[in-house]
């Protein structure tokens, strides 16, 4: 009992303490917050409704429209205030099924090692040979009708294989200390060992793994959206850059806000996402710790 | 890769007796690098193979597609599908394992075929207009962000913990988290609309209209014009992951004892610097080299659909849209051979570089 909870629970007291111990960590911390918070709880604080106005087409920045108003008279910073959930929620449930496709992989392939792991392997050198933007761009446009949550299942479907790898290369090590070799005197059972045993005692790593998976769904759903492979639904960071984009608002000073404030906002919850990940990455450094 | 040698069986036919020398064919086939080569066709193989079912899966079929295009004019159904059947080298009768078996000829005789929605285009033909535009790009984008990346990783290693070091980490970072195409765009807003340096519509394009191909001072310099944003995009986009990389290496190195016995030669820093640390921090990063070429390509689709550059990313792009399946097996097929090309290159490159590591590899006992 305590022999496996006691790691796990001394990860997340690890994890709090690397991101408040550094100022990076602490700041990467704070600015994911930030864009989470205007993210889900704005929605409740704005008008929703946000009409078209043909009599405001790309607006200036004024009291009444902060960041002025888009190619269809809609106010910019209502839609900037709406369209964080969906690119925000696909990608962390992209990350989800990227980071239990590459554990559960990754730990029968380390543990059980012989031809599985030999199979196993060889699936990762083919998917991830194939460019994983262009894999994704083949299955995304099967779904073009696709809802957020099958492009989270694509998304995490195509971008196992790095971490599986490494997921992997840590278990055929941990499989040979101890506690493990004592679990498997005692008869426990593979499943059994694998996943009480063995797999606790990378948490903080898997967590690491995870902050970064992050950052790569949201990379490729704003990128997808870009090429308009997506579906257009509500409002939505992705959909307004590409709307900008298509619209020119290159070339035009009052379109700015509305292709630059969304950009701020995804690069605001990639770097805070990135920074938390590196302080994490050297309080948990797990050939740090292991040694 | 490099485990799976580690982890794979010894094969059944093995020698039996160490005394018997090894024969010719024998030795061959288990030379380190024929091993790869094998490998990296059975990859390619299977690519496309998995390619040709994904493509066939997808919803619609070219004479839909075009078909559907042709309605929005306000054509009759009826009367679109019999322009878009007669226009395009697809026969939709056609049963798979039939299209199947013409694929897989085509594929071991080396012919990719024709374009389906230009049908007197080459497959082969098409890509070679586009493929140039975007390795060149690329690799330049490459080669100047890992000389540079190098360079200042080094420099922050050496400079540990005072200021230049923490402003270098700091950019690093950021830009290492945003994502390629947004400096792209970053770089049009900034540069082009604010600051005027450029017009981001003329820069469209590959080459300016009027100029021709060939090793003239026009042409290069033109084409060198026209990719710039697409180069200084993939430089920004990677040079700060190469120095964060190169910063861990080199401080792993600088704290060996090999380079405190050279400092107590007396030998100059600079010899130090690039003989000793230099050499032994780059080596354990050749083969992120060819993992970076690989996720280059996959991230120009974005970057030259933003910038408009005429390279393979866009030409993807429409063989997805338009359903053209000989054209998007084919830019698979090649993109998946570049980047397996660049694997092997780097593995020689590390063979070469470490003397640990012999070319027989697996097979010496």
């Amino acid at each position: 009992m305590t022999a496996t909870t006691a790691p796990a629970a001394g990860v997340w007291g690890a994890v709090w303490q690397g991101l408040t111990r550094s100022t990076s960590g602490f700041l990467g911390l704070c600015l994911v917050l930030g864009v989470l918070v205007f993210s889900f709880a704005g929605p409740l604080l704005v008008d929703t409704r946000n009409p078209t106005d043909i009599d405001l087409i790309w607006g200036p920045m004024n009291a009444e429209h902060w960041l002025g108003t888009n190619h269809e008279g809609k106010d910019t910073f209502v839609q900037l205030v709406l369209g964080g959930r969906e690119p925000i929620w696909v990608g962390v449930v992209a990350a989800l099924i990227t980071v239990a496709i590459a554990v559960v992989l990754g730990g029968i392939a380390g543990y059980v090692r012989g031809c599985v792991d030999h199979f196993l392997l060889q699936l990762t050198d083919i998917t991830m040979t194939i460019p994983f933007i262009v894999l994704m761009l083949v299955i995304a446009s099967f779904y073009r009708t696709a809802s957020p949550l099958m492009v989270a299942f694509i998304i995490g479907l195509v971008t196992w294989p790095y971490l599986m790898r490494s997921i992997r290369a840590q278990v055929l090590s941990l499989r040979e200390r101890e506690f493990v070799e004592a679990a498997r005197l005692q008869d426990l059972g593979t499943a059994r060992i694998l996943f009480v045993e063995v797999l606790p005692n990378m948490a903080g790593y898997v967590f690491i793994n995870f902050i970064i998976a992050i950052t790569n769904a949201i990379y490729a759903v704003v990128g997808m959206y870009l090429l308009g492979l997506l579906p257009s639904t509500a409002d939505n960071w992705g959909l307004m850059i590409q709307q900008a984009w298509d619209n020119n608002a290159f070339l035009l000073p009052t379109a700015t806000p509305f292709l630059v404030a969304p950009m701020v906002m995804i690069m605001l919850f990639q770097i805070g996402l990135v920074t938390m990940s590196r302080s994490l990455e050297q309080a948990l450094n797990p050939r740090l710790r292991d040694r | 890769m490099a485990t799976d040698t580690a982890a794979s069986p010894p094969p059944p036919d093995a020698p039996a007796s160490a005394a018997d020398p090894p024969s010719l064919p024998w030795r061959v086939w288990r030379h380190h690098l024929f091993v790869k080569v094998r490998k990296s066709v059975v990859v390619v193989f299977v690519v496309a193979n998995v390619t040709f079912f994904l493509a066939r899966a997808m919803p619609g079929d070219p004479i839909d597609v075009m078909a559907g295009r042709l309605t929005q004019g306000g054509m009759s159904m009826d009367e679109a599908r019999v322009i878009a059947t007669n226009s395009l080298a697809f026969d939709p009768d056609a049963p798979l394992w039939r299209q199947w078996w013409d694929f897989f000829v085509g594929l071991v005789t080396l012919d990719l075929g024709n374009t389906i929605t230009r049908p007197a285009v080459g497959v082969a033909e098409a890509i070679a207009a586009y493929l140039p535009w975007t390795l060149f790009s690329i690799g330049v984008g490459t080669v100047v962000s890992i000389v540079l990346g190098l360079s200042l990783g080094m420099v922050m290693a050496y400079r540990r913990n005072r200021f230049l070091d923490h402003a270098l980490s700091v950019a690093a970072s950021v830009l290492g988290a945003v994502p390629n195409y947004l400096i792209a765009m970053l770089l049009v807003v900034g540069g082009g609309l604010y600051l005027g340096w450029f017009d981001p519509v003329a820069l469209r394009g590959t080459v300016s209209p009027g100029v021709t191909p060939g090793f003239t001072a026009e042409f290069v310099g033109d084409a060198f014009y026209h990719a710039g944003l697409p180069i200084l995009t993939y430089v920004l986009a990677i040079v700060g992951t190469w120095m964060l990389v190169m910063k861990a290496s080199t401080t792993e190195v600088l704290g060996e004892d090999y380079v405190t016995v050279a400092r107590a030669r007396g030998l100059r820093d600079g010899r130090i610097a690039f003989a000793y640390v230099g050499r032994n921090a780059v080596l354990p990063l050749v083969a992120q080299i060819a993992i970076s070429f690989g996720t280059l390509v996959g991230g120009a689709v974005f970057v030259e659909r933003v910038l408009v550059y005429k390279g393979v990313g866009g030409l993807l792009l429409d063989a997805v849209n338009y359903r053209d399946y000989p054209l998007l097996q084919g830019l698979l097929i090649i993109v998946t051979a570049c980047v397996v090309a660049a694997n092997l290159v780097a593995d020689l490159l590390y063979s070469r570089l470490d003397p640990r590591i012999s070319d027989q590899g697996a097979a010496t006992p």
